[in-house]
């Protein structure tokens, strides 16, 4: 029980994707605008990444892992993720349709975040069983979307602070996201998973 | 050699197979009859049909509005139907932008019956069939349909179609004014006709 929790704490504050590890960045400088738009992303992808890294280490170990194509893991998350977020896609859109307007283009675009399949690949690097690979990718979820909806309620700030103008739009957030990944680097060795 | 090619291809066509038949029934189970929220915004706006924000009706603004479109073109809505769709689509709420016209109270439109000519060009313009009549003769509103659009007053040669306002909610509540009383009796109406017999 407790190796869950470090896994948990592990994913989400020390080895946290986003900041430490560097990874999804694409939406957290997209998405990051608003912060209504932050936590609706957040909790897509959350949800996507769970999914997905419970499938991914079903279809590894019971499809690949037995006809010994460990080599096609990639190509075969690649398709796992695609999958989960089109039906993702199609769930959100039923049933709720203010969601789908706020997610707009970036539901399609967790496809292609690096975060999601990172997840799955490492799960793969880890050998992580299965309740472990959920919470991983889970934590790993929590993680981005708390940095996410911190970076953005401090990028609402910024967008009305007397910020000097070569600094204005992006680069203050670049630097503001740096500022906080070497805050996250504090965690450093406070779990060894 | 071959075998394990022909391994991988099957293994992976399989399961793209798979997640094709999921996704393949999971469009045919969250099927979205046409655009939700055009529906959601069309329910918010007042439907008079009026045509003030430049489209032909409340719907083609409504798929408009999920287009992008600003929110704030609607006077007939006002500043109400503004903060409704504001908190619908998640923006900030717009003041009416003054181009398409201003905000007044709901009004239905009245026929004056005897100085109808019977034109028909009023049940020409109005967009939801509110006026009854035919050619040559007397033509007049069903109130409970009229959306108070203005759309009949421009038309009419003899301009005997009046806008009155409704009484609607709290704002336009007002005391009755008090019955006239008849303390003279030639005054009254009875005591005329009385009069004339």
């Amino acid at each position: 029980m407790s190796d869950f929790a470090l896994i948990l704490v592990s994913t989400i504050l020390v080895n946290n994707f986003v900041l430490v590890q560097f990874l999804g960045l694409c939406p957290f400088m997209g998405v990051s605008n608003k912060l209504e738009t932050a936590m609706g992303m957040g909790l897509a992808t959350t949800f996507v990444l769970t999914l997905s890294s419970l499938c991914s280490y079903l279809a590894f170990n019971y499809l690949l892992q037995p006809l010994g194509l460990e080599y096609l893991q990639t190509i075969t998350f690649i398709l796992v993720i695609a999958f989960v977020v089109q039906f993702t896609e199609m769930v959100v859109r039923k049933t709720s349709p203010v969601l789908y307007r706020v997610l707009g283009i970036f539901l399609p675009l967790i496809t292609t975040n690096c975060a999601v399949l990172g997840v799955a690949l490492l799960n793969i690097k880890k050998q992580n069983g299965f309740m472990e690979s959920i919470l991983y990718g889970f934590g790993a979820a929590v993680g981005f979307s708390m940095v996410l909806i911190l970076f953005s309620a401090m990028r609402e700030r910024i967008a009305v602070a007397d910020v000097p103008t070569p600094f204005k739009g992006s680069a203050i957030g670049m630097i503001t996201a740096g500022l906080m990944s070497l805050a996250f680097m504090g965690f450093t060795g406070l779990v060894n998973i | 050699m071959l075998s394990i090619v022909l391994t991988a291809v099957v293994a992976l066509l399989g399961l793209a197979l798979v997640f094709g038949i999921l996704l393949g029934f999971a469009a045919v189970r969250f099927k979205v009859e046409g655009n939700p929220i055009v529906d959601q915004i069309d329910s918010l706006l007042p439907q008079t049909q009026c045509g003030q924000c430049g489209h032909p009706g409340c719907r083609p603004y409504a798929e408009g509005i999920a287009a992008g479109e600003a929110i704030n073109k609607c006077p007939p809505g006002g500043e109400v139907t503004i903060q409704a769709l504001a908190d619908l689509l998640d923006v900030e709420a717009p003041s009416l932008d003054a181009e398409h016209g201003e905000e007044k109270p709901k009004t239905v439109a009245v026929i004056r019956e005897d100085e109808c000519i019977g034109c028909t060009k009023c049940i020409q313009a109005c967009p939801i069939d509110a006026i009854l009549g035919s050619a040559k003769h007397m033509h007049t509103v069903i109130a409970s349909e009229c959306t108070g659009c203005d759309l009949c007053v421009e038309p009419c040669p003899v301009d005997c179609i009046d806008m009155v306002p409704v009484d609607k909610g709290l704002a336009a509540w007002h005391w009755e004014a008090p019955k006239p009383l008849n303390i003279i009796a030639t005054d009254s109406a009875s005591y005329h006709g009385a009069d004339a017999v």
